[in-house]
């Protein structure tokens, strides 16, 4: 274990914990969004495409423009799929979970085909890579400051932005009045729309947005830590990372700000079984479980406690039609 | 003169070609507590949706302050300063009591919870409300619910206040909390208006009280000018007489035995207090009382799907608490319910009639094995061979995989013949079935078993005439055969003219159990409103039967 292993897991925390804020977000809602693995494919699809879109005709790439064009293009491509799950769960009512493997089948397979025929043209691969070293990864002077730099000032700018979007989301939950309405319509759609809430309006909005920072998950694992090399199988792992997400969400027991933690705590284990020396191929899988064991055990521990402000949103997973009584 | 605060004039509502209210007039001064009062389906909920912009009436004006008003949504209300407390409360449990009274405020102030605490405090302290702000809704009690209810309302500046059945879920030290409030609110200079159904509550907190009876608008008198009599007589009316018949029956032993029987609600209030009543073979025991008064939560305990808080239910001497709903069945003991949307408990929407049939008795059902007849003079090797045969046969027809459709069928089609059930044919789903029909379905069923005792609840809630005197007929006949009914219902002209022996209810309370032919309307009227407790007049116990068949372990 050494400072190196600890800024790996915070690297790799970073794409959980886009997807665990989106998803966060999208629960809140009372919308459980098991497309989350698929909207993440698709954010990495989006996000290379965009900065293809910059870069090719670029003679000479600015790093900030670089980034704001795949982050933009990961946020739309994975918003429009969010905004798909939200019309078919939303408007049509559909079942919830249905819906979103759907999403995560489509999404996995969509990002594929993109990527493979679409985005990697001539040249591309090399122009995403160069852009992956030099910008993504690029990070302030943190030597001189020996463990503590190496461990929290040598990441780019994506790991900088999970932190911060996952601050942000938990201080919109807990003190504005955004975040008691979403709660409201997350715990009991009927009472929040007698109040007044626009239920409908809400439930797209972080339907949507929840999508969109889930899809940032998928660039930051494409361009941070893949450093711009995008593999044949990226779909896969990312759907794999996805599913951690979800279980991520209970394991911070819907909570953005712990989430920061709880991240790092995935992130490591993650990792763990590529670091760990003199272990047999066989037993590697083995650490791969341990991420969702914890996850059992604190839906275990949160469920004899049984406190009510530890549970999943009341009504989540249950479509709201105002004339049903 | 001042201008009263609310005024109602020639309000009508249809609900399809049914008159939910028809030309009310009302009126509400400021700085007074009107009650309202009426039998169930009287329109009064009707009325107050109405005004609080749930329902858009038909015909009428509405005028607020002297000014006309259009309401077409709960948010149109609000602003008219025009507040409901609805009987069933709408609150978000894991929040805190302020959370929940400050959501969805469009006050374009920034959320800071300490804030609203302070705000619910002042609303609380001014009118004497107690209440903690920052107390989470899953740890309060019914009482306290309320109480968050009513201040919900006051933090929106309501100055019309309606609350429905406010009373109902409260204990008695409880509603005098409630009625403080109340006396505080209307010194501020709001005006009340509260549906209850317990004419001590409307002497004691009224200053007016408006009268509805089936939908039409009877009166409305000053509380100090007017007795509880005269009340009870402006809300049930005078007697109509039916022709239905009452068959004089043999009556048996008692075959259902309720013992100081306690029951809680779903909101953990006591829905059944201390019941006591017995239901003879042969005859109908109807229940009377007032929508809401711990009916449903009887038949469920009956019927073993609620758990009973104290107390005993005995069927022919033997206690059934603690059995599963099947074994309870098994013993003869049939409900029907019919809830307010119907479809509710009973019967599977989706499934066709056939597959309703199906769910409570497939077990019964075998497949129709014949055993071979073994002949005396058979050889032993054949007959050992047969016997084996008939054995394996007669097992796996016990034990089938299968369900037989065809007993099934046979059953659907015996309740369509018999009940006059209007359906293209058996396999068509319950749910497209008009309502009538459905409810016609459900009784059926209950009664195709052959059972013991009949449990049937609002078994004519909705059904046109000719489909209730079936109704009442096949009761009848039930009744003939030796069942006792146990018949929970709504109109008292109805239980007059068909039951043998009414026990009224009156909040989970027995308010006394008198017979059919020796009692009158306005009785049974000063009853369900816990104006006159019969047990009490008698001063004994009522309600145990003499000749029981419970064996006291002394």
């Amino acid at each position: 274990m050494d400072a190196t292993f600890f800024s790996n897991a915070i690297q790799f925390g970073a794409i959980f914990l886009f997807g665990c804020v989106g998803e966060i977000l999208t629960e809140k809602s009372g919308h459980l969004n098991l497309g989350i693995p698929g909207i993440m494919c698709v954010g990495a699809a989006g996000g290379c495409f965009g900065a293809k879109l910059y870069l090719m005709p670029t003679a000479d790439p600015n790093g900030f423009m670089t980034i704001f064009m795949a982050i933009l293009f990961a946020m739309i491509f994975a918003g429009i799929l969010g905004a798909v799950y939200g019309f078919l769960t939303v408007t049509l009512r559909c079942n919830q979970n249905v819906t979103g493997l759907a999403v995560t089948i489509f999404g996995a397979g969509f990002t594929s085909f993109f990527l493979n025929s679409v985005v990697l043209t001539e040249g591309v691969s090399t122009a995403l890579s160069s852009a992956g070293q030099n910008f993504f990864l690029a990070a302030m002077p943190y030597e001189a400051l020996g463990w503590f730099g190496e461990i929290f000032l040598s990441h780019g700018a994506m790991v900088y932005l999970s932190i911060i979007v996952a601050v942000i989301a938990a201080v919109v939950l807990r003190y504005t009045k955004v975040g008691l309405n979403l709660r409201a319509i997350g715990e009991n759609p009927a009472t929040a729309d007698a109040v007044g809430i626009n239920v409908t309006g809400y439930k797209y909005t972080f339907i949507i947005v929840g999508a969109a920072i889930a899809g940032l998950g998928g660039l930051c694992y494409v361009m941070d830590y893949m450093g711009g090399i995008v593999g044949a199988t990226v779909d896969t792992t990312i759907q794999g990372i996805g599913w951690l997400s979800i279980a991520l969400v209970i394991f911070t027991m819907w909570r953005p700000a712990l989430a920061i933690l709880g991240s790092i705590v995935f992130g490591a284990l993650y990792i763990l079984s590529s670091r760990i020396t003199g272990i047999a191929f066989y037993q590697i899988p083995l650490l791969n479980i341990v991420p969702f064991a914890v996850t059992l055990l604190v839906l275990i521990v949160t469920s004899i406690i049984g406190k009510r402000e530890t549970q999943a949103p009341a009504s989540l997973g249950l479509s709201y039609f105002r004339e049903d009584r | 003169m001042q201008q009263p605060a609310l005024e109602l004039s020639n309000i009508t509502k249809y609900f399809g070609p049914v008159v939910a209210n028809n030309g009310i007039n009302l009126t509400l001064e400021k700085g007074e507590i009107l009650a309202l009062l009426g039998e169930n389906g009287s329109g009064k909920t009707t009325l107050m949706n109405m005004i609080s912009g749930i329902y858009y009436p038909d015909e009428g004006q509405i005028k607020v302050n002297g000014r006309e008003v259009v309401i077409s949504s709960p948010d149109d209300a609000f602003k008219l300063g025009i507040g409901m407390v609805h009987q069933h409360f709408k609150l978000i449990d894991i929040f805190t009591a302020a959370q929940n009274i400050v959501l969805g405020v469009k006050d374009g102030k920034r959320y800071s919870i300490s804030r609203s605490n302070g705000e619910v405090a002042a609303i609380a302290q001014k009118y004497g409300f107690e209440i903690d702000p920052k107390k989470k809704i899953y740890d309060m009690s019914v009482s306290e619910k309320q109480t968050v209810e009513i201040i919900k309302v006051l933090y929106r500046g309501a100055d019309i206040l309606i609350l429905d059945e406010p009373t109902a879920v409260l204990t008695p030290q409880e509603t005098q909390k409630l009625f403080s409030v109340m006396r505080a609110m209307k010194a501020d200079g709001k005006s009340i208006i509260i549906i209850t159904h317990k004419l001590n509550e409307v002497m004691e907190i009224s200053d007016r009280v408006a009268v509805l009876r089936k939908g039409e608008y009877i009166g409305c008198v000053k509380t100090s000018e007017t007795t509880k009599d005269a009340l009870t007589e402006m809300m049930v009316g005078q007697k109509i007489v039916l022709n239905i018949e009452r068959p004089e029956t043999e009556i048996d032993r008692p075959l259902l035995e309720i013992r100081n029987l306690t029951v809680k609600s779903d909101e953990g209030s006591v829905a059944i207090e201390d019941l006591s009543f017995f239901i003879r073979g042969g005859e109908i025991l109807g229940v009377a009382g007032i929508a809401g008064c711990g009916q449903r939560e009887l038949c469920e305990a009956i019927a073993g799907l609620r758990k009973i808080e104290s107390g005993g239910i005995y069927h022919e001497g033997e206690s059934i608490v603690g059995l599963s709903p099947k074994e309870i069945y098994k013993k003869g003991i049939a409900m029907s319910f019919i809830p307010e949307d119907r479809l509710g408990m009973g019967l599977a929407p989706s499934l066709s009639i056939t597959d309703n049939m199906m769910v409570k008795n497939y077990q019964d059902h075998t497949m129709g094995f014949k055993p071979l007849e073994i002949k005396e003079d058979e050889k032993p090797f054949k007959a050992f061979l047969k016997r084996i045969y008939n054995a394996v046969g007669s097992f796996f027809d016990r034990h089938s995989p299968f369900v037989n459709r065809r007993v099934a069928r046979a059953e659907a089609e015996q309740v369509i013949k018999e009940l006059d059930v209007v359906t293209p044919s058996t396999e068509t789903p319950v749910r497209r079935l008009s309502g009538g029909n459905v409810q016609k379905v459900l009784l059926g069923r209950e009664i195709l078993t052959d059972p013991n005792v009949l449990i049937t609840a609002y078994p004519v809630r909705g059904l046109d005439i000719n489909s209730s005197y079936l109704i009442y007929d096949i009761l009848n006949r039930r009744k003939e055969a030796g069942t006792g009914v146990l018949f929970i219902g709504e109109d008292l002209d109805v239980m007059l003219a068909l039951c043998d022996k009414i026990m009224v209810l009156c909040h989970g309370r027995m308010m006394g159990v008198v017979h059919a032919d020796r009692t009158t309307k306005e009785r049974l009227g000063l009853m369900m409103t816990g104006a006159l407790d019969v047990a009490e007049e008698k001063g004994k116990p009522m309600g145990v039967a003499k000749d029981t068949r419970i064996e006291e372990d002394e």
